[in-house]
């Protein structure tokens, strides 16, 4: 499912599967995308902050039009105890990868592989980034 | 055959591309066509240029006939030079029937009597659109041809498109030519620029596809809505949001191309608004600033703004007004009086 911001439109509640896991999508070259995400996750539920949120900062290959803040970003992860995956949209190789990426996460949030839950892999993945 | 004009053709023939070469020769139709049979155009432009030369050399050429060659090369590439919009004024109100020798001979006339170190060439298109290339000199020097300014007359409108040159200075005088000239009575810029020509004159004759506003009903909203082209498994939430900006996006700039433009520049001399108590400019002056947007193609990209979920739609109206006001160069003061907010000057 996609969306531009939330909360989602309720008209559509009805038609809405289980919700495993959200990506933020920012995009580094747009001061409004983080502003829209940032005003998105105060309409989340505090429990999806247990592993079944991660952001997704895309753009990063054009290093001269960063507009948005590395710490900005890095403070974001840590402020919401998120995961921050980090990829280039228009290049196909970096895009599959995380989208296989994003499809493992959202395995293992939607209780699909045995033994691992969605808050041990969050932070799992959050001390690997220290 | 003088010396300056032989460099002069030579460096003309270097600007074109290679392929244009003989084609654009030919639409000056000063060389035969046995003699350009002789040219070799598939060698190296700098060969080929010395080539032209030399058979403009047999032909005697004058500064005249260069002249008409650079026409023809500004008429193909408008857009290597900028171009200003004017607009006449006419206090009488019968048409006169425009007359092309008279309107070139007090051109000259006018120009010629301030100011005898000109060259002057004209040359009409089609569209009624008259060509002006002018190079200018000074009371003690002859002609610059690297100098020149450009005009684009449509007699039967008010306006002009001016290539503005390194010499403003000759600015007022041309236009007083052109006021004299075409029986009008005066002349203002515009505050409208662009590389492209041919955009700037979609802009004033409304040529470009514009929004109009009709009323149509929104079309009621089915619960079973047809599936999206596309990826079936992905499902977009925000569908009704998203139609929202196409719609408002089409009625406020229509459904056809742009008119292309590259800047858009607001000169702001409104007060600052801040924080009472941040105390930062508490004098009761204008905050000077300038904003200016560029872009290789500024409308479609503001165009392109709120679907690509960069802006809110609708996009602020100083944006969107640019080519029903026909400016790109604003000025905004503040409004005084019952209304808050900014002011634009005409």
């Amino acid at each position: 499912h996609l969306a531009t911001s939330l909360p989602l439109p309720s008209e559509r509640d009805h038609l809405r599967p289980r919700i495993d896991l959200i990506a933020f999508m920012i995009d580094i070259k747009s001061k409004y995308s983080l502003k829209n995400v940032e005003a998105s996750l105060a309409h989340v539920d505090a429990s999806f902050f247990l592993g079944k949120v991660c952001f997704l900062v895309t753009g990063v290959g054009r290093v001269n039009y960063c507009s948005v803040e590395m710490n900005a970003i890095w403070k974001l992860g840590e402020v919401y105890c998120s995961p921050v995956l980090f990829c280039e949209l228009e290049l196909e190789g970096i895009r599959v990868a995380t989208a296989q990426r994003l499809l493992r996460m959202l395995q293992i949030c939607a209780g699909h592989i045995p033994g691992v839950s969605a808050l041990s892999f969050g932070s799992l993945m959050r001390n690997s980034d220290d | 055959m003088d010396v300056t004009v032989a460099e002069y053709i030579r460096r003309t023939v270097l600007k074109i591309p290679r392929d244009e070469i003989k084609t654009m020769l030919q639409k000056w139709g000063f060389l035969s066509e046995t003699q350009l049979q002789t040219v070799n155009f598939h060698q190296i432009k700098e060969n080929i240029s010395q080539d032209v030369v030399q058979l403009c050399e047999e032909n005697s050429a004058d500064i005249k006939q260069a002249a008409v060659l650079d026409i023809i090369y500004n008429h193909i590439y408008p857009n290597k030079r900028v171009w200003s919009v004017y607009q006449m004024n006419k206090t009488g109100e019968e048409t006169e029937f425009f007359d092309l020798t008279d309107f070139k001979k007090k051109f000259k006339r006018r120009l010629r009597s301030a100011l005898k170190n000109v060259t002057i060439n004209f040359r009409e298109y089609e569209d009624n659109a008259v060509w002006i290339r002018i190079a200018w000199g000074t009371p003690y020097t002859k002609p610059n041809q690297y100098k020149t300014s450009y005009v684009v007359y449509h007699s039967q409108t008010p306006y002009v498109f001016i290539s503005v040159s390194v010499l403003k200075s000759n600015l007022p005088l041309l236009c007083q030519a052109l006021v004299v000239a075409s029986n009008y009575h005066d002349i203002r810029e515009m505050e409208l620029r662009s590389h492209s020509l041919n955009s700037l004159k979609d802009i004033v004759f409304k040529r470009y596809s514009q929004n109009f506003q009709t009323y149509y009903p929104r079309p009621l909203q089915e619960r079973n809505v047809a599936p999206e082209s596309g990826d079936l498994r992905i499902i977009h939430e925000n569908r009704n949001e998203r139609e929202r900006i196409q719609r408002v996006n089409q009625e406020v700039f229509g459904d056809g191309p742009q008119p292309k433009l590259e800047f858009a520049q607001y000169k702001l001399e409104t007060m600052f608004k801040s924080d009472p108590k941040m105390g930062v400019l508490d004098e009761k002056e204008p905050f000077r600033c300038l904003v200016k947007f560029s872009s290789p193609h500024l409308l479609e990209s503001l165009k392109s703004l709120a679907p690509a979920g960069m802006a809110d739609a609708p996009l602020s109206p100083l944006l969107t007004c640019i080519p029903q006001k026909a400016r790109n160069y604003f000025k905004i003061r503040e409004k005084k009086g019952f209304f808050p907010g900014s002011f634009v000057s005409p």
